[in-house]
C-alpha cells in the first residue's frame, strides 16, 4: 500500500508557567492508505494531540506531518482551512452536530466549501445519510435524534465531502455498547468498501478490534500491535 | 442551504432573545423615524425659502411691531423689487383650541412676496379686491370644512376692536394652495386695512416685512440698508435672508435637531451597549459550534464575516421594522396634522439615514464578536468541551 501520512521526527510540548512538558519526542511513523488504525493509550498519552496534527488543527513543535506530498505543518492557516475541507473528515466523541440544523443540513455543512450547486450538494447528501441510514431522519434536528444517529449523521458529514481520511476521537464513547458496534460496523464498512483510511483514537479495546491494526502509545513511544479485523 | 441560512438560524436559535433584542432596535428606529420626520417638517422652512427673500423684524424680537411706515420706506431702498407686509392677529376659530395661523397683509404686495401660492384668478382678483375677503391655504380649508362663499367669524385672543370686541367677520372668497406639497397651506391671510382700521390699539403697525431683492447677490447689501435706515430709533430692524428667519423661528420651540440627536443617540447608545453585549454573549456561548465549522474548513475570514452579518440583519430587521412603523403612526396623523404640521412624512432621506444608521449599528455590535469568532482557537474550544 502506498503512504498516506508520513510523519517524521515529529515532537510537541507546550509549557504551563515555567514548566515544559513533552508529549512525544521524535515520533517517525507512516500511516499506508486505506489502513484503519486504532491509537490506544492512557490518558495524557498524546493520542488526541497526534490525531490533531494529523487533522491539520495543531502543529509540532518540530518535526514534519506530510500527506501525500504536502507538509500539513508548514501550511498557512487559509491554505490549511482549505486542505482539511478537501482531505480530512472529522468524527469526534460527541458528534458536535450543529443544533439548530436538520440531519441533512449538518451533512451539507462541509460542501458549502465546495463549488457544488444546490442539487448536486442535495444529491451527494441523500447518498451520505444512506450509507449511514438515515435517509429516513434527513429532517430531524439533532435533538430528535439518538446518540448512535448523531453520531451517524456526523459520520455521514466526515464522508460527504469524500475525504481521502478519517479522523476518529473517541467515535463511541458516548454510546452504549450496542450503538458503539454500530458505528464501528459503519467505520469498518466506510474502510473495506469506500477505502477511506481511518485513523481512530480509542480507550476501548473492543472497539479498537474493529481496525486492522492497534498502535499504542506509551510515554511518547508507539507499540504496535497486527491484529484481524473483528467479525 | 447557504451562508444566510446558518446566519438566519444562529440569529433566531434563541427566539425570545432575538425578539427582545429585535424589539429594543425597532423601538429606537421607531423613536428615530418619527422625530426624524418632525425635524423635516420644522426645518422644511429653509429648504422652501426663496434666495432673494429677506425678512425684517423687530430688534427686540418678533413679536414686537414696528410703524407701518416702515413699509414705504424699505421700498425706495436700491436693490430691492417688492416689499409686503405681515402682522400675527392670533386668531381662533368658535373656541381658543381651534387656533387658526391669521395674518393681516397688504394683499397685492403679500401675493407677489409668495409667487408660489396658486389660486384660480377669479379667486386672486376676489382676494385683492374685497376688503373682508380671507384667503384660505386648502390644508386649513379641509380642516374645518371650509370653502369658497362661506362667511365665516374669527376671533383674536390678542386684539380688540374699538367695539369692545374681539371679532372680525370674513368672507371666504380664495383658497390657495402650492404645487409643492412641502409649502405650507394650513394659514389664511386677510387685507391690513380691514384689520388696522377697526384696532383699539396699536393700530399702524406692522409685524414684519417681506422684502423681495431683485436678485439675491443683492440680499446683504439690502440687509445692510434697511437695518441702517432704522438705526438708533425707537424701532430698530433686523433683517436676515427667510431661510435664516424660518430656522430662527423653528428653534424657539428648541433645537429641533439637538434634540434629535440627543434623544436618538441616547437610545442608540443604550441599543448599542445592550446588543453589543448580547452578541458577545451569544458568540461565546457558540464558541465550540465555531470550532468545529474551522475544523471542517470554513476560513476564520468567512466565519467574521457570517457573524458580522448575522448583527447586521438583527439590525436591519429591527431598524426597518421600527422605520415602517415610524411611518405607519406618521401617515395616521398626517391628515390630522396638516394644518399645523403640513406635509409630515416619513422622508426618502430620514428613511435610508435610518437604514444607513441600522447597517452601522449592527457593525458596531458585531465587529467585537466577529472578531473573536476569527480568533477561536480550535484546539482550545474543542478541548473546553
Amino acid at each position: 500500500m502506498t503512504s498516506l501520512y508520513s510523519l517524521t521526527d515529529l515532537s510537541k510540548g507546550y509549557t504551563r508557567g515555567k514548566e515544559s512538558i513533552t508529549i512525544f519526542e521524535e515520533l517517525t511513523m507512516t500511516i499506508p492508505e486505506g489502513d484503519f488504525m486504532a491509537i490506544m493509550g492512557p490518558s495524557g498519552s498524546g493520542k488526541t494531540t497526534l490525531l490533531n496534527l494529523l487533522g491539520g488543527i495543531d502543529r509540532p513543535t518540530s518535526g514534519s506531518v506530510e500527506c501525500q506530498g504536502v507538509r500539513v505543518d508548514k501550511l498557512s492557516e487559509g491554505k490549511l482551512a482549505k486542505w482539511r475541507s478537501q482531505n480530512v473528515g472529522f468524527i469526534f466523541q460527541f458528534y458536535n452536530l450543529m443544533p439548530t440544523l436538520t440531519a441533512a443540513q449538518n451533512v451539507e455543512l462541509p460542501l458549502l466549501l465546495t463549488g457544488l450547486s444546490g442539487k448536486q450538494r442535495k444529491e451527494r447528501v441523500a447518498t451520505a445519510l444512506d450509507i449511514v441510514g438515515l435517509a429516513d431522519r434527513k429532517g430531524h434536528r439533532p435533538r430528535q435524534l439518538s446518540g448512535g444517529q448523531q453520531q451517524r449523521v456526523a459520520i455521514a458529514r466526515a464522508i460527504v465531502a469524500d475525504p481521502k481520511v478519517l479522523l476518529c476521537d473517541e467515535p463511541t464513547g458516548d454510546l452504549d455498547r450496542k450503538s458503539a458496534d454500530e458505528i464501528l460496523e459503519t467505520l469498518q464498512l466506510l474502510n473495506k468498501d469506500l477505502g477511506k483510511t481511518i485513523v481512530m483514537v480509542t480507550h476501548d479495546p473492543s472497539a479498537a478490534k474493529y481496525a486492522r491494526r492497534e498502535l499504542h502509545l506509551d510515554k511518547g513511544r508507539f507499540v504496535e500491535q497486527a491484529q484481524e479485523p473483528a467479525q | 442551504m447557504n451562508d444566510l441560512t446558518l446566519i438566519r438560524k444562529n440569529l433566531f436559535r434563541k427566539k425570545l432573545r432575538a425578539i427582545l433584542l429585535t424589539l429594543s432596535i425597532l423601538i429606537a428606529f421607531l423613536i428615530f423615524g418619527v422625530l426624524g420626520a418632525f425635524h423635516t417638517v420644522w426645518t422644511s422652512g429653509g429648504a422652501l425659502a426663496a434666495d432673494n427673500r429677506l425678512i425684517t423684524v423687530n430688534r427686540i424680537n418678533f413679536t414686537v411691531s414696528m410703524p407701518f411706515a416702515y413699509w414705504n420706506r424699505v421700498a425706495a431702498i436700491e436693490g430691492v423689487e417688492n416689499v409686503a407686509h405681515a402682522s400675527w392677529f392670533g386668531g381662533y376659530f368658535q373656541e381658543q383650541t381651534q387656533q387658526v395661523q391669521t395674518f393681516a397683509v397688504d394683499p397685492a404686495t403679500y401675493l407677489a412676496a409668495y409667487p408660489e401660492l396658486t389660486m384660480p384668478a377669479e379667486q386672486r382678483q376676489a382676494f385683492l379686491d374685497t376688503r373682508d375677503c380671507l384667503l384660505v391655504g386648502t390644508d386649513l380649508a379641509g380642516q374645518y370644512g371650509w370653502s369658497v362663499g362661506d362667511t365665516i367669524p374669527l376671533l383674536s385672543n390678542i386684539w380688540q376692536k374699538t367695539d369692545g370686541t374681539s371679532s372680525w367677520t370674513f368672507n371666504i372668497c380664495a383658497i390657495f394652495d402650492a404645487e409643492d406639497d412641502k409649502v405650507p397651506a394650513n394659514y389664511a391671510v386677510f387685507h391690513y386695512d380691514y384689520y388696522n382700521e377697526a384696532l383699539a390699539f396699536n393700530s399702524d403697525q406692522v409685524g414684519w416685512l417681506i422684502i423681495n431683492t431683485t436678485d439675491p447677490s443683492f440680499n446683504d447689501q439690502v440687509s445692510r440698508a434697511v437695518d441702517e435706515l432704522f438705526a438708533n430709533s425707537p424701532s430698530e430692524t433686523e433683517t436676515t435672508t427667510e431661510a435664516a428667519f424660518n430656522e430662527a423661528f423653528a428653534n424657539q420651540f428648541g433645537n429641533i435637531a439637538l434634540i434629535l440627536l440627543f434623544v436618538v443617540g441616547s437610545a442608540f447608545t443604550t441599543i448599542l451597549i445592550i446588543v453589543g453585549f448580547t452578541m458577545v454573549t451569544a458568540i461565546n456561548e457558540r464558541t465550540g459550534e465555531i470550532a468545529v465549522m474551522k475544523t471542517l474548513g470554513f476560513p476564520a475570514p468567512r466565519i467574521f464575516r457570517m457573524v458580522l452579518a448575522e448583527s447586521v440583519m438583527l439590525s436591519l430587521v429591527g431598524g426597518l421594522l421600527g422605520l415602517g412603523l415610524a411611518n405607519l403612526m406618521i401617515s395616521g396623523v398626517a391628515d390630522a396634522a396638516a394644518a399645523f404640521l403640513p406635509g409630515l412624512a416619513l422622508s426618502a432621506q430620514v428613511f435610508w439615514v435610518g437604514v444607513g444608521l441600522a447597517i452601522l449599528l449592527g457593525l458596531l455590535t458585531g465587529i467585537v464578536p466577529a472578531i473573536n469568532a476569527q480568533r477561536v482557537k480550535i484546539i482550545t474550544a474543542l478541548g473546553k468541551q
